[in-house]
């Protein structure tokens, strides 16, 4: 064994005898109940306790340094203290918490943040204290987000917010928000954006929960009307919100690159299979047409997570990791809208049961999950616009009408 | 691409330095200009076999070099860009991976360094119909007071006419359909008892249809358990599927350089064609699926490195989105060449003919599909 591989087995005993210590055992099996992202779960007793051991010992987000209330791990460190919380049914709620704070602000400000704004925002994030919104889209700005007309005026000691935003996830619930808004309109559409940030907990905001074809209503149209932000929570610089906005994007992408269907069972779809269609006497399922585009789908699915190990083998010591992410992000939406298509299929009717006695809890999940799925191809890029970005950022064709 | 070491890395750069000055497409259209009925030109096989190409696999007590599957995988990629046409698939992989896995210390010691120096073509005979599968074989080889004689058909034996020996996959017990009764034996390509059909296919590789009349063979040419070849069997079309993948990855992602090319460069309605949106999209899906096959082909011929357990399972994955997206690819060659890609003078042609034989090779898609099911229990 190299002192390498040596060194990650030592951790790997810290990480156990750690969790061991800490992950109160009430709440394995519970996972799904805290790892969703459409409910406010209330956090209380085992919970509480357990977020707050996470937070203290900065595990919550491993890989951030211990001076932002992070982890200080390596990624091979995280991934080790991800495979044991997995080998006890542990689980890591934060990210959750946190709604927008772990996977996309949290990096942002460490990497565009003075050092004041990282001391204040990155701690209670890495505490899953305080959860962040994204006021990004609008209106009229989705997939041309830079034409978003929300504005931000100088008023001498704070900025001063007008305008709406849409499809903002978690907005009724969160304490901080992070949003582009436009500070010059006598430039081009990218040249006069910012990136602010500020309390959710104030007079000029409003939101209004919109429901979702999936029945909960995790996003909100937010309005500002003289809405304010503090001077020192100009992120980057002023006028800059395009290029700190789209790293956050690029970090937003990065996280959608897993596969891993939106809540719903993680468990084997052949095992599911098994159950709902059942085998013949020669060991096959019932539907052969069923069953040969199951093995497309596993197959599928294995080739993705091939990738991501591939991608990330070959990307060590090397920083241009997101050339792929737009890959990844579609094939990952691919794999994990076919899984939720071949669930409530090989469910049959029960695939459809909205909610009552008669169906059972996994049921009425894979019909809820199948739904909020759809989203993937159209948030953070859609499906069309990563398409767009692979044929002009990696393949080099030019932008006459691939735009975004 | 796999993150390579520096043997791996150099032998690469090799490759495509040797193969733009000698086996370019244009080397594979002059051979198939000639007629030439074997499907490649010996000075080709002589220049690999004086580089260490059949030897890749072989293990250094037997003169190769033991590099393994993924570095053999980079050579079969950079050729199957260009279409390089030679034997090494066949025998460099194939055949002496069925000599590496089932051979005794006498066979491996006869034929392994004569197939490392190119001097002996080992092809394996397996499928007898139109359709690949193991199972059904029903070449008789009936014991014999001295050994076995061996009766029946083989056909679309890959490089059957150049091959100096067969690995011959006979039924000694049961009927067709068995899995079980299936014993290989390691023949004499020159022996009597065999005759050849050369084949004339669209692809213009060197495919064989093999008549064996009463064979007679002794106890020695028996590669492996009599009556359990299957599992052997198995084992080589494996590593042959796993090949077989790396070369279509290869000529697929020629097809796509190529595509690319073109849509940088011919104009229509005063733009190039690759700003239309809908070429911009195909080519990004296209591109999304090179890599994913990239993905497949490695991570199989890695397990079989690693010798893993689920090497069948990843042989058939491989073999399969390698298939997908040639399939895709070559189809998309033409269609985004217009006119010009329907042209015998473009190279369009080559690409699209060898990926449909590469498609029925070893298993189509529809094969491993149905493999991958029963491989997953279900
Ligand atoms: C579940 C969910 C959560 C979200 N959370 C947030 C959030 O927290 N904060 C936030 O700011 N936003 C959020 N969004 C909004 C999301 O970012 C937008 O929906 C997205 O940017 C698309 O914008 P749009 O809905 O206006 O669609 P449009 O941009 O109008 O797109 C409509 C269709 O046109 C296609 N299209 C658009 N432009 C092009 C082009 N150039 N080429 C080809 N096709 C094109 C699109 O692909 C799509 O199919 C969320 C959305 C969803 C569904």
């Amino acid at each position: 064994m190299s002192e390498a591989n040596a060194k990650l087995e030592q951790f790997r005993g810290e990480a156990r005898a750690w969790l061991a210590a800490n992950f109160p055992r009430s709440l394995v099996g519970k996972a799904a109940v805290y790892m969703t992202y459409d409910l406010d779960v209330p956090m209380e007793g085992d919970a509480l306790a357990w977020r707050t051991a996470l937070g203290e010992k900065g595990w919550g987000t491993p890989t951030w340094p211990t001076e932002y209330g992070g982890g200080g791990l390596s990624q091979m460190e995280a991934r080790v203290l991800q495979e044991e919380m997995h080998a006890i049914g542990a689980f890591n709620p934060i990210p959750i918490l946190a709604g927008m704070g772990v996977t996309m602000v949290g990096p942002t400000v460490l990497e565009y943040g003075t050092e004041d704004q990282k001391q204040r925002h990155l701690p209670p994030i890495a505490r899953g204290e305080v959860r962040w919104c994204l006021g990004y889209s609008e209106p009229n700005a989705g997939s041309d987000l830079a034409s978003l007309a929300t504005k931000a005026v100088d008023k001498g000691d704070y900025w001063e917010i007008n305008g709406q935003k849409i499809w903002t996830s978690g907005a009724d619930i969160s304490q901080w928000c992070g949003a582009l808004v436009r500070t010059d309109v006598n430039v081009g559409k990218r040249d006069g954006i910012s990136f602010l940030m500020f309390p959710m907990d104030q007079p000029g905001v409003r939101t209004r929960p919109i429901k979702l074809i999936a029945g909960a209503s995790p996003f909100c149209e937010t309005f500002f009307d003289n809405a304010r932000a503090d001077k020192k929570d100009l992120l980057g610089k002023l006028n800059d919100g395009w290029s700190v906005g789209k790293r956050l994007l690029q970090h937003e992408r990065q996280s959608q690159t897993g596969g891993a269907p939106m809540g719903g069972g993680g468990g084997s779809l052949q095992e599911l299979a098994k159950k709902y269609v059942g085998l013949d006497s020669a060991g096959k399922l019932r539907d052969e047409d069923l069953r040969l585009r199951l093995a497309q789908h596993l197959m599928d699915a294995k080739t993705h997570s091939l990738t991501l190990a591939r991608v990330a083998a070959e990307s060590r010591g090397n920083a241009k990791v997101t050339a792929a992410a737009s890959i990844l992000k579609n094939s990952a939406t691919h794999v994990a809208q076919a899984r939720a298509e071949l669930t409530l299929e090989i469910m049959g009717g029960n695939g459809l049961g909205w909610e009552g006695e008669s169906f059972n809890d996994e049921e009425i999940n894979a019909v809820r999950a199948w739904l909020s799925g759809k989203a993937m191809s159209i948030y953070g890029g859609s499906f069309e616009i990563q398409n767009n970005i692979i044929s002009k950022n990696i393949l080099g064709l030019p932008e006459t009408t691939q735009k975004g | 691409m796999a993150a390579l070491n520096e043997e791996q890395s150099i032998l690469k750069d090799q490759a495509i330095a040797w193969i733009n000055d000698n086996g370019p497409v244009a080397a594979f259209r002059a051979m198939r200009d000639s007629g030439n009925p074997l499907g490649f030109e010996q000075a080709t096989w002589s220049a690999m076999a004086d580089m260490g190409w059949p030897g890749i696999l072989v293990p250094e007590e037997f003169g190769g070099s033991n590099l393994g599957y993924l570095t053999f995988g980079l050579i079969l990629e950079e050729l199957g860009k260009q279409l390089t046409a030679s034997p090494l698939l066949a025998s460099g992989l194939v055949g002496a991976a069925a000599l590496i896995l089932g051979g005794n210390a006498a066979q491996k010691k006869a034929c392994l360094p004569r197939i490392a120096d190119g001097s002996r073509i080992v092809t394996l005979a397996v499928d007898e119909s139109t359709r690949h599968d193991p199972a059904g074989i029903a070449l008789a080889a009936h014991k014999t007071a001295n050994g076995f004689a061996l009766s029946g058909d083989k056909c679309f034996v890959v490089e059957g006419g150049a091959a100096t020996d067969f690995v011959v996959a006979a039924r000694t017990a049961g009927n067709a359909g068995d899995a079980n009764g299936i014993t290989l034996f390691l023949v004499d390509g020159a022996a009597d008892g065999i005759s050849r059909t050369l084949l004339r296919t669209a692809d213009s590789r060197g495919y064989a249809h093999l008549k064996f009349a009463n064979l007679e063979v002794s106890h020695a040419a028996v590669l492996g358990d009599v009556d359990n070849g299957g599992a052997l069997l198995d084992a080589i079309l494996d590593r042959a599927r796993a090949g077989v993948a790396a070369e279509m990855l290869g000529t697929a992602s020629q097809a796509f350089a190529m595509t690319l090319e073109y849509l940088k460069t011919r104009k229509q309605f005063g733009q190039v064609i690759g700003a239309f949106q809908a070429l911009g999209h195909r080519a990004a899906e296209l591109y999304t699926e090179m890599e994913l096959a990239r993905s497949a082909v490695e991570g199989a011929l890695a397990a079989i490195d690693a010798d893993a357990a689920d090497v069948p399972a990843m042989c058939s994955l491989s073999k399969c989105k390698a298939g997908a997206f040639l399939f895709r690819m070559s189809n998309q060659l033409i269609q985004i060449h217009g006119g010009i890609g329907m042209t015998d003078e473009f190279d369009a042609g080559f690409y699209l003919k060898r990926a449909r034989a590469l498609e029925t090779m070893y298993g189509n898609q529809g094969f491993h599909r149905a493999r991958f099911a029963t491989l997953m229990g279900f």
